[in-house]
């Protein structure tokens, strides 16, 4: 009888799916967990979808395990990456970078500059790569260098080539179709496991050309909640611990065995202006907006940090471009209603501003992939609701910005800007303020003088004429305010004391694990 | 559950190719209507899935615009679809628009995730639930009923993403036995198991204690007990058992409840599910994925439906055959 069997075989198969289910979820190699003392565990907000450079999130350039032709330093000066050195001829229109001899891929074959010309190439191809954005005519390989030749001169080059999506990558790394399918790079770690997208665990490559990594084996672990992050590094169960909230910094600041290390990075929080909506088109509008902000008050309350509130776009740490002479933005209520007044509008009946019978309401579309983003939407709305700004706030996907400002009706857009994401501040500059307007900078707003500087600055220019060019752009996005600054942006991690050595890369290119040690 | 009703002789095979008609029909309604929603969704497609791939600091217009002709999203919408339903008789469940890699890679991972997790969590639920609820309904209104009222309300009261926390704090933090988060080796899945669980257990209980007090009462426990069968084989062979029959099919339900729950517990331990690959779906407009996901977890719940028929047949004392059962 049917039934009888499933009688007897019902809790058998049940116990046998329990099993390999189990099973299933404990196949994973001897899994690095608290006991394992020789694994630097890392924890970061950063999930992995792709093992293709472009679509990492240069996840795997800060794990070491790819590299790029170029590198910086700490302060964002270039130093040689994979390349040696680098040379311009044809008057700045073809560079030459160099490759060292005798370097190993990380499944044994050796480097040739086919391979990174190759990889390059791949680069230039995708749309979403700065290198894209290049004039780049052909990208060759001559002996054991690379060619790159350019359509015209673009100073920016090796700055280009520090980016994540440019790595060089083995030809075992690709698919006949040319799709990465696995990351074979040259840097002193190699992949061991790879479990998209939140586990990624890297070893020592013993065949690396430089000093050898004191550490063995990196596990590096996606984990999406702030909350869990922060038990994690309290808790010692990661040993560097990447993006805490201000909660989880202040439990970290009272547990033991633990610090905080952080660095300002150079991204300012800023609202992206339409310069056409009929009211903000008015510089005297933007002004009072940005005098109706309590930057340090919201910089206190979002970010617990009073002293990041932004005076001016560039912060602090791009040392060359923030301008410490500039007149600090500063609340002044009283002012910006002046201004308002100025620019002929009146409070209507329910205290709104209105001019010609229309009010003053504007959206601010935002975005929660940075916590603090919606957070600092519903301050400034109160902000601006004190000078009669009647703001709607809509936090969305990331995408509708660009989008919203493609089809010309974005208002007002917050938004977390990396202005150094080449490493050269001038190439994201460059892209802020073209004429044309740009997806994640000016709109509908360009200016001569600040555009003459930016020519000037791509030209090569000399030391002085560069710094002046600088101090130009800085004064002219402060004077009419295209994008109102808001806050500067600190990066933080979670130390834990059992390692030693950790520096952190304001430019998050790579978290330099090769230089930790065990501490004693 | 209309198997137990069923009156024809061998039902089982009847009932398998019923509720396998049922999936297919199922799964071409729920594909079309995921694929409908997404296209009504506001917000341009093509830079959805630009943001996905790259990241926000990397998606511009021209990003969008090479994702847009690489995927030919301009095409017209019911085209789109009608390939992916082509594809599907062929087996194939397309590539995510995302990441570029087959649906089946990128599901594999997250349903055996989301299957181990909701497995454990509705065995722990039964045990913990099922236990007190036994307990409880020993005497009702008793004081252990009464702890057990307290224990379902505070259970059902904490949200899950709450009671994990706490979880953590205590036996991870404090007292060091398990990992917070992550999914490596078995002691990683013990903590998500057991928020989910502790969180079901409430209700468990209360279905529990309230069915054992019920069949208690009936005619057939109590001529069990008056032929002088001890309390303890009367609960094993007559409670128990016909408790099973009502607590089956709700613990059926729970799973099906469970399996669409696990987003919050999901992301806070790490653990990857398909939870965790519906969200991203939804908010990368990446179509493929989201079908494969609704087709997944679709065609789970007519498995989950199938299997309680099953059991609850298995279980049932009730005379069934080849005779008619009222």
């Amino acid at each position: 009888m049917e039934i009888h069997r499933i009688r007897r075989t019902a809790p058998r198969a049940v116990a046998t799916l329990i099993t390999v289910l189990a099973a299933a979820g404990c196949a994973a190699p001897a899994a690095p967990g608290a006991g394992d003392s020789a694994v630097l565990r890392v924890a970061g907000p950063f999930e992995t979808h792709s093992v293709a450079p472009v679509e990492s999130d240069g996840l795997f350039t800060r794990l070491e395990v790819v590299e790029t032709l170029v590198s910086s330093d700490l302060e964002g000066d270039l130093m040689p990456g994979l390349a040696t050195g680098w040379d311009e001829s044809r008057g700045g229109r073809s560079w030459t970078f160099e490759l060292p001899a005798d370097v190993t891929f990380h499944d044994g074959t050796t480097l040739t500059a086919d391979a990174a010309a190759a990889s390059l190439r791949a680069a230039a191809e995708e749309e979403a790569s700065p290198l894209a954005a290049a004039p780049i005519r052909g990208i060759e390989a001559e002996g054991d260098a690379v060619r790159i030749d350019l359509a015209a001169r673009y100073p920016a080059l090796p700055a280009v080539l520090t980016h994540y999506s440019t790595v060089v990558l083995a030809p075992s790394s690709y698919d006949a179709d040319g799709a990465v399918t696995e990351v074979v790079g040259t840097g002193p770690y190699r992949v061991e496991r790879l479990e998209l997208p939140a586990n990624i665990e890297v070893r020592r490559f013993e065949d690396y050309r430089g000093p050898a990594p004191q550490i063995e084996r990196v596990a590096f672990q996606a984990v999406g909640r702030a909350e869990s992050r922060a038990l994690l590094a309290v808790g010692d169960q990661a040993d560097v611990v990447f993006g805490l909230e201000p909660a989880g910094r202040e439990r970290v600041d009272q547990a033991p065995g633990v610090a905080m290390e952080s660095s300002l990075q150079p991204r300012s929080l800023l609202l992206k202006v339409n310069a056409k909506d009929p009211a903000l088109a008015d510089v005297r509008v933007r002004r009072a907006l940005s005098m109706a902000l309590d930057r340090a008050a919201i910089a206190d309350a979002v970010l617990r940090e009073p002293d990041l509130a932004a005076t001016q776009l560039f912060p602090p740490s791009l040392t060359a471009w923030h301008v410490p002479t500039l007149d600090p933005l500063e609340q002044d209520v009283e002012q910006a209603r002046e201004l308002l007044a100025e620019a002929g509008w009146t409070a209507g009946p329910d205290g709104i501003l209105e001019k010609d019978g229309e009010p003053l309401r504007l959206t601010l579309t935002t975005y929660p992939d940075r916590p603090e983003l919606p957070a600092l939407a519903t301050a400034i709305q109160a902000d601006l609701r004190e000078v009669g700004v009647d703001l709607a706030v809509d936090v969305t996907n990331s995408s509708e910005i660009p989008a919203r400002h493609a089809d010309g009706t974005l208002d007002l857009g917050l938004l977390a800007r990396h202005l150094a994401l080449v490493t050269d501040p001038l190439v994201t500059v460059a892209e802020m303020f073209p004429p044309e307007g740009s997806d994640w900078g000016a709109m509908n707003w360009s200016d001569p003088a600040l555009l003459d500087a930016i020519e000037t600055l791509q030209s090569d220019a000399d030391d002085t004429t560069a710094a002046r060019a600088r101090t130009t752009i800085a004064e002219t996005a402060q004077a009419e305010l295209p994008l109102i600054p808001v806050a500067w942006y600190r990066m933080n991690a979670a130390v834990n004391e059992r390692v030693a050595g950790f520096v952190m890369d304001p430019l998050e290119r790579t978290w330099h694990l090769s230089e930790m040690e065990w501490a004693s | 559950m209309g198997l137990v009703s069923a009156v024809s002789g061998n039902r089982l095979p009847g009932v398998l190719v019923r509720r396998a008609a049922q999936g297919v029909g199922v799964a071409l309604v729920v594909s079309a209507l995921c694929f409908v929603v997404v296209r009504a969704l506001p917000g341009d497609a093509a830079y959805r899935i630009a943001a996905g791939r790259y990241g926000y600091d990397l998606v511009d217009a021209a990003a969008a615009d090479a994702v847009r002709a690489e995927l030919g999203l301009d095409r017209p919408a019911w085209q789109q679809y009608a390939e992916w339903v082509l594809a599907l008789f062929r087996l194939d469940l397309g590539e995510s628009l995302v990441t570029s890699r087959p649906v089946v890679d990128e599901l594999g991972l997250y349903l055996v995730g989301t299957l181990q997790l909701s497995v454990l969590a509705l065995a722990l639920a039964a045990l913990i639930g099922g236990g007190l609820g036994v307990v409880a309904a020993r005497r009702p209104d008793g004081a252990v009923d009464r702890l057990v009222t307290g224990w379902i309300a505070a259970v059902r009261a904490l949200p899950p993403f709450l009671l994990g926390l706490l979880l953590v704090l205590l036996l991870s933090i404090q007292l060091g036995w398990l990992p917070a988060v992550g999914h490596e080796g078995a002691a990683s899945i013990v903590l998500p198991a057991l928020t989910l669980g502790i969180g079901l257990s409430g209700l468990f209980a209360r279905v529990t204690r309230d069915a054992v007090v019920e069949v208690r009462r009936s005619d057939y426990v109590r001529f069990a007990a008056t032929k002088g069968l001890s309390g303890r084989v009367v609960l094993l062979r007559h409670v128990l058992r016909n408790t099973g029959v009502v607590l089956v099919p709700y613990l059926g339900v729970q799973a099906v409840t469970l399996v669409e729950g696990v987003v919050v517990v999901e992301s806070l331990f790490a653990w990857p599910g398909l939870g965790h690959a519906l969200v991203h779906a939804v908010f990368w407009r990446d179509v493929p994925v989201l079908q494969a996901s609704a087709l997944v977890l679709a065609l789970l719940v007519v498995a989950l439906n199938t299997l309680v028929d099953v059991t609850v047949l298995w279980l049932d004392p009730r005379p069934r055959g080849r005779r008619a059962v009222a």
